[in-house]
Parts: C-alpha cells; structure tokens; sequence
C-alpha cells in the first residue's frame, strides 16, 4: 500500500510540471523508440531477405566457372551425371547462360535492361520459377532449340498489357514465342526477377557465340547443402586442377553470412541507441536529485511522523522508478508508430515484436531504480531536524 | 513517563561552543500538560526535538517510558516518534501536495495501518476538528487555523500517549490561537500529555506546570499559577521580541 502510494504520488507530480516531466523522461522516451524501432526494422529487413532466399530456392548451390586460358573445359553432360549419379545429394541440376547486352522489344518498345538467360528444363524447379499461366520451358524445346521463352511479370504487363501468352518479341531481333507466364517474385518491379526472360540455354550460347558455360545451379537435397559443394568442388578440380578456376557457393552459406551480418550491424545499433537510455538515466537521477533538494522539507514531516529509512528510499526509487516507467511506455508507443511509418515508407513488413517492446520496458524500468538509488539514498540519509528545518 | 536526566545538546560554532542545552533534568509524568516557556534561543526547541526523538542530546540521557532512547539508532527513534508522538509545529509542516486527508493518513501509513482504518482514524480526527468538509483540500487551500487543525488531527490521529506542540499559536493571530489551545487542552484533559512550547506567559498559564529556560538551563519549574504571579520578576527586559 506504501508502495501504491508512492506510485500514485509519483503519477501526480508527474502531471503537476508536464514540461519537466516531458524533459525528464525525453532520453528514456528516445532511447526506447530508437530500441524498438531498430529491432523491428532490422527484423522486418532479415525476413524480408530471407524470403527473398527462400523464393530463389533455399537449397540452391550456385557454381561459377571462370576456367583457365586452357582449352581444358567441363562439359555440361559431366555435370549432369554428377547430379544423376548423386541422388541422395542431389535434386537437380541447370546450366544458366546470361545474354549479355541483350535488347528485348515487343511491338514498338524496347528494353535493354531485361535479364536474358539460358535454362534447361529443370531450372524452374531449381530456382522456384513456377510458371503460374501457360507452362515452363520443357526438355524439348531445349533440346530442339526451339524459339520460345517464359517471361516475368513485370514484362508482361509493360509489354503486353499482361496478357502476353502466345504472343511474341524479339530477343536481339530474333523471335521468341512466349509460352508461360512466371509467378511475381518481387513485386514485378524493373529491378528483380519479374523482369526477366528464360530462354533455352543452346540459344543462349549461340547468341553469345560461345561454347562455354559459365554458371550452373544444383539444387540439393534437404540438409545436404556443404556435401553437394564438397562434391562439385572435388569434381570441377579434377578437370581444372586449380581451385581458382571455379566458385562454388551454397545459399545456406549465403544466408548464414547475411544474417551473422546483419545480427551484428543490429546489435551495435542498439547499443548505440542504448546510449541514449543511459543518458536518460542520468537525466533523471539529475531531476530526482533536485526535486531531493526541492522536498527536504516534506521528508522531514515524514520522518517525524515515523517513515524509516527505508521508507523513504523506497518512495524516491518508486518515483524514479515510475518516471522512467511512464517515458518508457511513451517511448514504446512512440517506436510503435515510428516503426510502422518507416517500415511502411520503405516498404518493408517492420512488426515491433513483443520481446522488443517488453525488454525496452523492463531496462527502462531498471534504469530507473538503478539512477534513482543515488537520490533516494540522499533523502533517506538526510537528518530529520535538518529537514525540517530547511526552507 | 518523560525523563531526561543532565541532558546537553551543544553545537560547535567556529572555535567555541553554543550550549543549546545546558545540563537538563526534567521529569514528566503521564497526562501531565507542561508549557516550556523562554527567550528566543534559549533552547526551547531543543529541548523539544529531543522529547520528540527527532534529536538525540550530546551528552546525558532520556529516558521515554523507562527506556533509554538517548542511544537509539535512527529505525528505532522513527518507531517511538510513530507510536508515541505527535507533532504541531509553528509551521503547520502539511505535505503541499497531499490533501488533508493523506496528509493526516501518513502517521498511520508508517504505521503499517491497513487503507480502510487509515481513512477512518483520519476522518474521525478530521471531524472532531472540524475539517470533515474539507478532506480533499490541498493544504495551500486552507487558512492558517485550518491548516494548524489539519496538523492537530495528524498528530492525535494514531492516538499517541504525548502531544508536543512548538509555537502552535505563533502563525496565528489571537483569536484562533486560543481555539488552538483549547483543542489542546481538551486532549489533556482525555489523557494526553501535552507539553507545549511558547514564548507568551499568558499562554503558558493555560497549562498545569511551567518549564522556563534561559540559556539552556531551567530557572522555573513549577505550577503555572505559581510562575504567573512570578512571571513579571523572572521577565527583566520589558515584553518578549517576536520568535521564530
Ligand atoms: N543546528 C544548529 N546549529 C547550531 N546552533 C544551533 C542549532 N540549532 C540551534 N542552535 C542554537 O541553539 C540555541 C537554542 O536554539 P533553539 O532551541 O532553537 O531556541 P528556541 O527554540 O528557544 O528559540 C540557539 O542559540 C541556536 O542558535
Ligand atoms: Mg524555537
């Protein structure tokens, strides 16, 4: 009951001076928004990028062949018995050959930053590129060369006004006839993988006018991952004999890195915010020490009435307590808003989670009694006559 | 029930010594009402801050119900001040920005009284003032003589055996101190021990035995009827300067 009445007299001196309370709580207030508001963006950004993985296919491992000014080269049937021959490692392999500089024109428009690639059939379900109307390439419009293409969605609708199935455009002024549509992948802007065009990959090596291919995506079974790339590395040094002449990389590690990276540049931004709680704290031991001073006369009517040290202490650490309390609560709400705004402004799903919101409360909890203690120990410590005495 | 026995209370000032108590017996016994008269800086309040064990002397001893609390560390003197004292000082000393209810709740409050006896015991104190109308009123929203009411109520509203007031008249002008006094007068004569601090003889005349001091000592100690009829020998420079 003592404990309520401190609160509640601690509410009302709060509501008494609403400018100093304000000023008061202002590093509490800042401190915890800023928190919440780091920890909720740095959230929504790393699930947002590790949907983006997911949607690439999470057990992609991606190979890149530089070769050696050798004319010794891998060819593409040895890594399709790698594969074959590998079934428990192994769900699928593709080549991917890019068109470099390609122009993509439908009717009177033209686009040049369209990315142009060669597949072979097996890329869709390596990749998750799902054709979500007409169909994916298919074996024999790779092995037959033939002419058609499967495109994003971006291109659909600013070529064709999104109904492109069975129309056509032409690929370095050749025709394509296209024959499914992909599923978005990223909002279908000009920047990702909605604008975009598979073709089949012997096209893509003549228009290139080249016999090599440069990249190939595995995709691995579950879990197997670091085998599946302990197993390309081996192979592909068989035939180069130099480890430099490929790269080999998996999405785990990809993803792994980007999440230790991203972990880390979330945690020294919250310490950095955190500063900001302390300072907060200092702040009020600041107030709490002059509002001390300001009611020395009201602690020495209460020590001649009877409160005991610890009385006292304990209605000065429970009204600092409470400040930084009410801040913290401000700050919350204020981190909520502010998280949600910057989220939604840069589009990026920013939910400040409950763990967020309650550990900035309890610390600026804790930040009170903590920086409350000095003070409150003063005024315990003060001698009643002296207090009474005071002006 | 009060005893101290060759008590000092003395203040290093520089290089000398203010004996603000200089060797003081006094003996009181329960339900008695004694006014401890005197000259501004003879030592009065001194004296009272350590009846009321919101001091502790020097030197000598005091002895409250038979118990020595001249040696008490601080949790224990807040303990007796709780239970056996009550306070009305010159200054009312009310709690700004507590209403007269809480201000008169905070003795029971650290005495650990549960909410619902706290508001009673308050009220009731209140009421016999006759403040039972102004509960919620802040303290600057009173005047003077209430205010000085709210502060009687505070220190008989946990029922303690000893009333001590310092100058409870000296804010007041004449009218309402006399009510005051009679308010005093009416918890002596229920039981309380009243002892009380003043600078005016005539009010020191309401009581039943006169304390007087001069630089710390006593000079007077006896009936007041007794010190009235003395009071003009023992007074040897005209009327009494204003105190504080
Ligand atoms: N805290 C203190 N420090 C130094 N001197 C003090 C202190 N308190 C009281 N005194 C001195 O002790 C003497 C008695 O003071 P006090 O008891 O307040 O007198 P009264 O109440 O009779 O006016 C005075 O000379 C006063 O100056
Ligand atoms: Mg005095």
């Amino acid at each position: 009951m003592k404990v309520w009445q401190s609160f509640s007299l601690a509410l009302k001196s709060l509501a008494l001076s609403k400018m100093r309370a304000i000023l008061t709580m202002l590093g509490i207030i800042i401190g915890v928004a800023a928190v919440i508001i780091i920890i909720s963006l740095g959230d929504g950004i790393q699930d947002y990028v590790n949907e983006s993985f997911q949607g690439m296919g999470a057990n992609l491992v991606a190979v890149t062949i530089k070769g050696r000014n050798s004319s010794r080269n891998i060819a593409e049937e040895d890594m399709y018995h790698l594969a074959a021959e590998n079934a428990d490692c192994f769900s699928g392999v593709s080549p991917a050959v890019s068109v470099y500089g390609a122009t993509v024109k439908a009717g009177n428009q033209t686009f040049e930053d369209t990315t142009v690639t060669g597949v072979s059939e097996t890329y869709g379900a390596i990749r998750n590129a799902v054709a979500e109307t007409g169909r994916f390439l298919q074996y024999v419009d790779v092995a037959r060369q033939r002419k058609v293409c499967v495109i994003g969605t971006y291109l659909e609708r600013e070529l064709f006004n999104g109904d492109a199935l069975g129309k056509t455009l032409k690929i370095n002024g050749m025709s394509y006839q296209i024959v499914g549509i992909l599923e978005e992948k990223a909002g279908s802007t000009s920047y990702g993988d909605d604008n975009q065009v598979l073709i089949p990959y012997p096209n893509a090596m003549k228009i290139n006018g080249s016999s090599q291919i440069d990249t190939y995506y595995f995709s691995a079974v579950e879990g197997q991952s670091a085998r599946a790339k302990q197993m390309i590395e081996n192979r592909l040094y068989r035939t180069y004999e130099d480890s430099d002449a490929f790269f080999v990389m998996t999405m785990d590690e990809v993803l792994n890195t980007y999440n230790k990276m991203a972990g880390t540049i979330q945690t020294v931004l919250t310490a950095i915010a955190a500063i900001s709680l302390l300072v907060g704290g200092i702040g009020i031991m600041n107030i709490m020490l002059v509002s001390v001073t300001e009611r020395t006369r009201e602690i020495g009517i209460r020590k001649a009435v009877g409160a005991r040290r610890r009385d006292i202490m304990g209605q000065f650490v429970i009204e600092a307590a409470t400040t930084s309390a009410v801040g913290g609560s401000i700050g919350i709400i204020v981190g909520i808003i502010g998280s949600v705004l910057i989220g939604s402004a840069f589009d990026i799903q920013a939910t400040p989670s409950v763990k967020a919101v309650a550990i900035s409360f309890v610390v600026s909890v804790t930040i009170g009694i903590v920086f409350g203690f000095l003070p409150a120990n003063k005024a315990a410590k003060l001698h009643p006559i002296d207090a009474l005495r005071h002006e | 029930m009060i005893e101290l026995r060759n008590v000092y209370k003395i203040y290093p000032m520089g290089d000398t010594e203010v004996h603000a108590l200089d060797g003081v017996s006094l003996r009181v016994a329960a339900g008695e009402f004694v006014a401890i008269v005197g000259r501004s800086g003879s030592g009065k309040s001194t004296c009272m801050n350590i009846i009321g064990c919101l001091d502790v002397p020097t030197a000598g001893q005091y002895f409250l119900q038979g118990v020595d609390v001249s040696r008490m560390e601080e949790n224990e003197l807040a303990l007796v001040r709780n239970r056996m004292l009550g306070f009305v000082f010159q200054q009312y000393n009310l709690i700004p920005n507590l209403n007269i209810l809480e201000n008169v709740e905070l003795p029971l409050l650290y005495a650990g009284y549960g909410s619902a006896e706290r508001h009673k015991a308050a009220r009731t104190a209140l009421k016999r003032l006759g403040l039972g109308d102004k509960l919620r009123h802040r303290p600057a929203q009173l005047s003077g003589g209430q205010q000085q009411r709210a502060a009687i109520a505070r220190a008989l509203a946990g029922n303690p055996p000893i009333i001590l007031a310092d100058e409870p008249t000296g804010a007041l002008d004449s009218r309402t101190g006399r009510e005051m006094l009679r308010y005093l007068q009416s918890l002596y004569q229920e039981g309380h021990t009243v002892i009380l601090i003043t600078h005016d003889n005539t009010i020191a005349a309401m009581a039943q035995r006169v304390v007087r001091l001069e630089d710390g000592k006593i000079v007077y100690d006896g009936p007041a009827d007794r010190y009235s009829a003395l009071a003009v020998f023992l007074e040897d420079s005209g009327p009494e300067e204003a105190q504080q």
